[in-house]
């Protein structure tokens, strides 16, 4: 996969990935590439011609009110919208430089993990919980999984809190804590991408703090797409942002740009509080 | 700002309702209480050591007692159990987990009336259909007989409680690469077994006190029944047929046979309480 230009993050439809394009920034690999992507719900559309780059390796926010599409994007990377019935995608979705739905879903979900609004443990023991993964691979050999365990709690800073009851209930340890053991969860299996869909909207703030951390030592690891109702979590985190509104993706562009100088009046409406 | 808050007729309904709510209570608690001490107090003198390790004795003669009805109904608990707990279970897992639309209206509502079908028709249903044919009553048609009636409540149950499990499990388990069923097994069964096991214990103690549907299949015996092909005694037919019977002993036995009844049933439901709390100790941290 070729380098590509900052200019053409919202034009994938013309993207050509040609060495001789004029590029003034010079930015990893698409991980996902969108183009002309279509959403509906029964007769709803919750999309409508999307058309965006996710570069490697760098987090990229999506922000805007509620029901704009932004989390139904995000679910629709790792194809979790195909469980709800009724839904119909138009369009493409590449990951990397592969279909995203030539994919099986299993295994797609295990390259492109996620973590939801609401912490979830399963109740099972927090060991159990970080395993979950692993276990259901059986390529990883079984004496390995320890290991591989301490490793994702420790990313996701959360070992030197539970190496004492690792066999005791996740549903025991505190709202941030759970939060962060599924994000251990979901980077146990070394996804190439991690999903976040409001990860500290049930939160406080120190606990906040915490999951913001873990993802800047995390971003070298994969690429990271969050969705966010805080602007200024998508400002301390993201290196992009994107801006949606009724379905429609308004802007997109370095995060710096979006909220100091965004070019869209939409997003200066959005960003300074005027609607959502 | 008046004198009194709250003002003297909120306090008068307050007391009034609480005093009504607390007489229920009350009303409720003393049927149970009143027929477990009835019982008591009619067949104490009949429960002794012989009472759980005797059959019983020809008329006439003192003593004797049910230990073939414990065992009889024991027996055919476990078959009743063993026929209907696995349809139960994995009717309940399909019906919660699989089917969607017409299929789940049509066997919720199949279910629901056959949860409706009176226990005597499902005795003679079952005689015809296993004792006519076999000419002689047996463990194995009274077990059938309370085995199918133990499937809607179990199927059912095991639905609620699968429903209950939040989406958000199922979703982690699925973005995390588990298939459909990876997520089901592993993740939502396991996330409801206790109130899985309370529902089908609470569908045994139901099943253990009918009394109807073995009249015309498990019928009734004097002695102990070997093995599954012959009539046995239980302890609700028991019962019935010592309290219509003229001799004051066999009534005697049977308010105690009736007291050794609701106290086993008591304590399956104090146990599987206990088993739901626990679950959800184990499940809330």
């Amino acid at each position: 996969m070729k380098p590509f230009d900052l200019s053409q993050l919202s034009r994938a439809h013309e993207v050509r990935f040609a060495s001789d394009e004029p590029a003034d920034e010079k930015l990893p690999w698409p991980q996902f590439t969108v183009a002309d992507l279509n959403f509906f719900y029964g007769p709803h559309q919750a999309l409508k011609e999307i058309n965006l780059i996710v570069p490697n390796k760098r987090v990229m926010a999506f922000i805007g009110p509620s029901g704009c599409g932004k989390t139904t994007l995000l679910r629709t990377f790792n194809r979790m919208n195909e469980t709800i019935p009724g839904t119909r995608v138009e369009g493409s979705i590449r990951l990397g430089d592969k279909d995203l739905f030539s994919f099986p879903a299993t295994r797609l979900r295990r390259v492109v993990g996620m973590v939801f609004q609401k912490p979830s443990p399963f109740p099972k023991s927090i060991f159990d919980n970080v395993a979950y993964g692993l276990r259901l691979d059986p390529s990883i050999r079984r004496n390995e999984i320890a290991d591989r365990v301490e490793k994702s709690l420790r990313r996701a800073a959360l070992w030197d809190e539970v190496k004492d009851k690792l066999h005791q209930s996740a549903n025991g340890i505190s709202g941030g804590q759970q939060q962060r053991l599924c994000i251990a969860r979901a980077l146990a299996v070394e996804p190439e991408v991690l999903l976040l869909d409001e990860p500290c909207s049930a939160l406080d703030p120190i606990s906040t703090a915490k999951i913001e951390d873990l993802l800047f030592e995390i971003k070298d690891l994969c690429t990271i797409v969050i969705v966010t109702h805080n602007m200024l979590q998508a400002a301390r985190v993201a290196d992009y942002v994107g801006f949606f509104l009724n379905g429609e993706l308004i802007e997109l562009n370095r995060a710096k740009q979006i909220f100091q100088n965004p070019e869209m009046q939409q997003t200066q409406d959005y960003i300074t509080g005027r609607f959502g | 700002m008046s004198a009194s808050y709250p003002p003297l007729s909120r306090k008068i309904t307050n007391l009034v309702m609480l005093a009504l709510t607390g007489l229920c209570t009350l009303l409720v608690l003393a049927v149970l209480l009143t027929i477990l001490g009835y019982l008591l107090w009619k067949g104490a003198s009949s429960l002794n050591i012989d009472f759980f390790t005797k059959i019983p004795a020809p008329v006439g003669q003192s003593g004797g007692g049910v230990e073939n009805a414990i065992v009889g109904t024991l027996k055919l608990l476990a078959l009743a159990s063993a026929i209907g707990v696995p349809i139960g279970l994995l009717g309940g897992i399909y019906l919660s987990e699989f089917a969607g639309g017409w299929s789940a209206f049509t066997i919720r509502y199949t279910t629901d009336l056959l949860n409706g079908v009176p226990s005597v028709v499902m005795g003679i249903f079952v005689y015809t259909l296993v004792v006519l044919p076999m000419h002689h009553f047996s463990t194995l048609a009274g077990g059938i007989a309370l085995g199918i009636m133990m499937i809607p409540i179990a199927l059912r149950s095991t639905e609620d409680f699968l429903r209950a499990v939040p989406r958000s499990l199922r979703e982690g388990g699925l973005a995390l690469g588990a298939s459909k069923s990876e997520t089901i097994f592993t993740i939502v069964i396991p996330a409801a077994i206790y109130g899985i096991i309370t529902g089908i214990m609470l569908d045994i103690a139901r099943v253990a006190g009918e009394t109807a549907p073995l009249l015309f299949t498990a019928f009734g015996n004097l002695y102990n029944s070997p093995g599954w092909m012959q009539p046995t005694a239980s302890l609700p037919v028991v019962i019935y047929n010592y309290a219509i019977s003229p001799y004051d002993v066999w009534h005697k036995q049977a308010w105690a046979a009736g007291f050794v009844l609701l106290s086993g049933l008591l304590v399956i439901s104090v146990i599987s309480r206990m088993v739901l709390a626990r679950g959800k100790k184990l499940s809330h941290g």
